[in-house]
């Protein structure tokens, strides 16, 4: 019972077996059914074009798309492509992988708003082709960067990455 | 202190699977019809609270609560969720209105049961890790252990629990919302194959999807909405231990309790008699009859004998599940108690269609949150304030 008296545990004591632990790997696998709008806007991405839907109240053109605007809460009434290119909102600069192990190269990730949809809406991507990090900026204009047609799966992988555009 | 009472019900599926349609526009449409029903609300403005019911392991998401607000018109308004069946949210949303802070609450649920591709393997994630969980094997044979006891201690026999599966597949062949409609005989249910004796493969309600909304009112609010408020006159709910090694096995005590605190908000003292009809949980065939007991609609062991005599069949004296059950609709997960609750709204206002129980004043809902779980909520509906 000494473990219930304030001593410090180390991992050796759980490996060791000093701690009793039960071990478990769950099975838990889904397949989330894409609906209407996301499966077009799927679609779409293996076409090589990112698509909206428009919602003819309050005008707004909606990236991703959804079936309802969520302001106006009316169906959506309309299918409208947006452009590949768009401006930086918000981004962040990853050192680190998932496992908290830290990365050669840092993961640079943005929210884009993509021009030709509403004013906030488009798209979370990654940034490649910046050079060094710190040029990445808020307000930069960026552009897509799509994989070769047959690598295309119908996925948001289906753009490789945003570039920064030069001007 | 306010009366409340359901205003508006929308329900979508149910289906044995929907890839057509995503979590969120099920919901939309579910919710669509709901606000629609209930006067032609508008959730964005008219609504004070959303209350939704989801377990982020059915879901596949971690914290859940985070993606259901705009399919419901909830962007940027007041909503919460609760971890567990529907009439969790009812209870909720009751409790929300009668304290005189809140108009209008609404209460969404569904499943997307065909989402999950290793639904047994969720269900036994929630048995004892330590204990229980090691000893391997699908999940439902605690069902079968609780269905033995049950037979043994009561004198239920087989032919008893498979009416319960003639009955209900019955029922839903008359519900539009019911998946797993059927004509199917005594014989045909002792004949199918035994799964988790002495439990029969038909006798195990099949997985659905679906989605319900409803809105719910206080008095001033309800009787401007609409001219068929259903209202609840109580709700009750309950949970028993969760440890299979010391839980009772045959009386499904959580039940009893949660139907005597329903009985006391609603003063009912002989459910029998002042009860006209009854949605009751019926993953597997043998609970329909152990929940009745439970329920105080007959005495301990006679649910069988008086459900193979009739009692409980669409004509009978005392219907219970005219929808078909889950065993007949189709079993909606975490919108178990949705859909029970609906089936009751729909019978209360006198919109069942084919199976309209006739005169019905009171209805009973209840449900369970199935294997392994030990938790109960039962609501008591009226069309008279
Ligand atoms: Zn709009």
């Amino acid at each position: 019972m000494r473990y219930y008296q304030s001593e410090a545990v180390e991992t050796k004591d759980i490996k060791e077996g000093k701690i009793p632990t039960e071990k478990f790997r769950p099975k838990a696998k889904f397949a989330w059914s894409a609906g209407i709008a996301i499966s077009r806007f799927l679609e779409e991405l293996k076409n090589g074009k990112i698509i909206a839907t428009t919602c003819s109240k309050c005008g707004r053109i909606m990236v991703p798309p959804r079936i309802y605007c969520e302001k106006c809460f009316k169906p959506a009434d309309g299918w409208k492509y947006v452009k590949d290119t768009g401006v930086i909102n918000t981004f962040s600069v990853s050192f680190l992988a998932a496992d908290a192990s830290r990365l050669k190269e840092p993961i640079v990730v943005a929210i884009i708003n993509l021009d030709g949809a509403s004013e906030g809406m488009g798209i979370v991507h990654r940034i490649e082709e910046y050079g060094d990090w710190r040029e990445v900026k808020i307000g930069m204009k960026v552009k897509a960067v799509w994989k070769p047609p047959e690598e295309r799966t119908g996925a948001i992988t289906d753009i490789a990455y945003f570039k920064p555009i030069r001007e | 202190m306010t009366e409340v009472a359901i205003v508006g019900v929308g329900c979508v599926g149910f289906r044995q699977i929907t890839p057509e349609l995503s979590y969120k526009e099920l919901m939309y449409e579910a919710a669509v019809k709901a606000y629609e029903d209930a006067g032609g609300i508008n959730p964005r403005k008219d609504v004070d609270v959303f209350v939704t019911c989801a377990e982020d392991y059915l879901e596949g998401f971690s914290i859940f609560d985070e993606f259901v607000p705009d399919q419901l018109g909830a962007a940027l308004r007041h909503l919460f969720t609760v971890s567990g069946d529907g009439m969790l949210g009812l209870a909720t949303a009751y409790m929300l209105i009668k304290t005189g802070q809140f108009d209008t609450v609404v209460v969404e649920a569904h499943s997307k049961a065909s989402d999950i591709l290793t639904y047994m393997d969720i269900v036994a994630f929630g048995l004892d890790p330590i204990f229980n969980r090691p000893l391997g094997g699908h999940p439902y044979y605690v069902a079968g252990m609780e269905m033995n006891r049950y037979m043994h201690d009561t004198c239920t026999t087989m032919e008893q629990c498979a009416s319960v599966v003639v009955k209900n597949k019955k029922n839903a062949i008359l519900n539009p919302y019911a998946a797993y409609g059927a004509g199917v005989t005594i014989d045909q249910v002792l004949c199918s194959e035994t799964c988790f004796y002495p439990l029969k493969k038909l006798e195990i309600s099949n997985p659905a999807d679906g989605c319900v909304v409803m809105v719910l009112a206080s008095e001033n609010v309800a009787e401007k909405l609409t001219d068929k408020p259903v209202w609840v006159k109580g709700v009750g709910w309950c949970t028993e231990t969760p440890s299979l090694e010391t839980m009772d096995w045959t009386k499904a005590v959580y039940t009893r309790l949660a139907a005597e605190m329903a009985y006391k908000t609603a003063k009912i003292s002989n459910p029998l008699k002042e009860i006209d009809f009854a949605e009751i949980h019926d993953l597997f065939a043998y609970k329909e009859l152990q929940h009745m007991e439970a329920l105080k609609l007959c005495d301990y062991g006679e649910a069988g004998k008086l459900t193979e005599q009739g009692l409980t069949a669409l004509d009978g004296e005392f219907p219970v599940n005219p929808s078909g059950g889950l065993l007949g609709m189709g079993y909606g997960l975490e919108a178990s108690g949705m859909q029970k609750l609906l089936e009751v709204v729909l019978q209360l206002r006198g919109e069942a269609g084919k199976r309209q129980i006739q005169d019905a004043e009171v209805g009973l809902a209840h449900t369970w949150r199935g294997i392994p779980t030990t938790t109960g909520v039962v609501a008591v509906l009226s069309n008279k304030k």
